[in-house]
């Protein structure tokens, strides 16, 4: 198996300041990117899901929101919906729910990276991105302990660290990173 | 990955499958064909809260000792829920609904998976100011006792009420919210008129059947929870329950489309799922 085909699923997580961190790593990401991308960024619950428009005119991977028992695919990039969570089957499909806020958050990062993490094992990427709570830490661990990859946005080059800085401080993370450089990083597994 | 990681993750898996197993097998509730990933986090979550020393020991609690079981049922309900939660929805019922409903002379409406209640009381105060409660029976159902005696109670924390009263605002509800409860110190409680035609009662979509022919099926965030081949048997269930014409309204991220009665039904509002049933397929 090429390094490339390793990996089957990457997860990201955000929070403050996510909306242009995520403009940034989609942006640079190659047309042919095939890894399909999985996305939590905590948005306000009655918001229209704005972040897929607005992803979706980079032009890179085509952005949905994700749909219940939707099966990611490569060239996609899935947002989970406002006031749900987002889960991942061991079938590697789409769960969501409603179920009680996880660290004051709906969606929550360390919902879906947990979930991924035990149904994706070794072939998964967990990120976190730039945000102002300890949202997702949790869940890279658990990426960590299946046997897959932790990148984390360089904190000095976040818009909010604290969500950076309680990643690595939660796991040995494989690589901490300025924004910038993550998509280029993804570029060439 | 790390073998003991590995191994550790299957036992974890195999000892809450037998745990779902017991509970159907001595209670008859039945979790076997619900999210895998969802129920297990309801799992582990009273795992690490119970300080039990494995999911093997809760097995053996649920089976001895009816406090935990009750204790388990209540994690696996799904009971996060608000009046008038999702406002558009109430706004096209408000909208496209309503006029359907008022050309019957009674109308019986079910809601299925009610949990405490506070949606059962958002629809009966809509269809007061309608002008249609007095001629409405609402069959409210939840598959979980303690929850439907709540429900029953209709007493809810005064601080949701902020909440609440801004849903029902948005809603396009134009009368004073604050006139439909009583307030007492910490809690408000939804005024009894609002009760006299509402049937509260246990149901299992799961293992009960057809009770009643009504004109409204409502089923919000239930579905979600339930594989395809559920997800399938409720809406049958819901197709026979419905009269022709007859209207269901499902949670908002909850599709039709992959169902195998996706052509009984017709959609009624744009953006939000609401389906009227067709009078021949």
């Amino acid at each position: 198996m090429t390094p490339a085909r390793k990996y089957k699923a990457i997860v990201v997580g955000s929070s403050a300041g996510g909306l242009n961190a995520l403009k940034t790593l989609l942006r640079n990401l190659d047309r042919e990117f095939k890894i399909p991308v999985i996305i939590v960024q905590h948005i306000s619950p009655d918001s229209e899901n704005y972040l897929i428009h607005i992803l979706n005119d980079l032009k890179r991977l085509k952005v949905k929101e994700a749909d219940e028992k939707e099966h990611p695919q490569p060239g996609y990039a899935y947002v989970a919906p406002p006031n749900y969570h987002l889960l991942v089957e061991p079938d590697q499909t789409f769960t969501l729910t409603v179920d009680e806020r996880v660290n004051y958050a709906r969606p929550s990062i360390d919902v879906l990276f947990e979930t991924a993490a035990e149904a994706f094992r070794e072939h998964l990427i967990g990120i976190i991105l730039t945000g102002a709570n300890n949202d997702g830490s949790l869940g890279l661990k658990r990426i960590k302990e299946m046997g897959g990859m932790a990148i984390v946005q360089d904190p000095d080059t976040a818009e909010v660290d604290s969500m950076p800085k309680a990643a690595i401080q939660a796991c040995a993370v494989d690589h901490v990173l300025p924004l910038e450089e993550i998509a280029a990083f993804l570029n060439n597994l | 990955m790390k073998k003991s990681q590995e191994e550790q993750l299957e036992n974890q898996d195999i000892e809450i499958r037998l745990l779902i197993q017991a509970i159907f097998d001595k209670y008859g509730y039945d979790f076997r064909n619900y999210s895998q990933a969802h129920i297990k986090r309801r799992m582990l979550n009273r795992f690490h809260l119970s300080g039990m020393s494995s999911i093997s020991q809760m097995i053996h609690e649920a089976l001895c000792n009816h406090k935990f079981v009750d204790q388990l049922l209540m994690d696996l309900s799904i009971n996060v829920t608000e009046m008038f939660r999702d406002p558009a929805f109430y706004k096209a019922i408000r909208e496209h609904v309503i006029p359907l409903l008022k050309t019957y002379p009674f109308i019986k409406i079910w809601h299925a998976g009610c949990s405490s209640g506070e949606e059962v009381y958002s629809m009966a105060i809509l269809l007061k100011e309608e002008g249609l409660y007095n001629r409405t029976q609402i069959y409210a159902t939840d598959f979980n006792p303690v929850i439907i005696k709540q429900a029953k109670e209709g007493i809810y924390p005064i601080s949701r009420m902020k909440d609440f009263t801004l849903n029902y605002q948005r809603s396009g509800g134009k009368a004073s919210f604050s006139d439909y409860y009583t307030a007492n110190y910490e809690s408000a409680k939804l005024l009894d008129s609002f009760k006299k035609n509402i049937v509260f009662a246990t149901h299992n979509l799961v293992t009960d059947s057809v009770f009643a022919e009504v004109h409204m099926v409502v089923c919000r965030n239930v579905l979600i929870y339930f594989d395809r081949k559920l997800q399938d048997k409720v809406i049958s269930l819901f197709a026979d329950s419905l009269t022709g014409g007859g209207v269901l309204c499902l949670g908002s991220k909850e599709n039709l489309q992959f169902s195998g009665y996706y052509d009984n039904f017709d959609g009624l509002v744009t953006g939000e799922r609401v389906y009227i049933k067709k009078y021949k397929v």
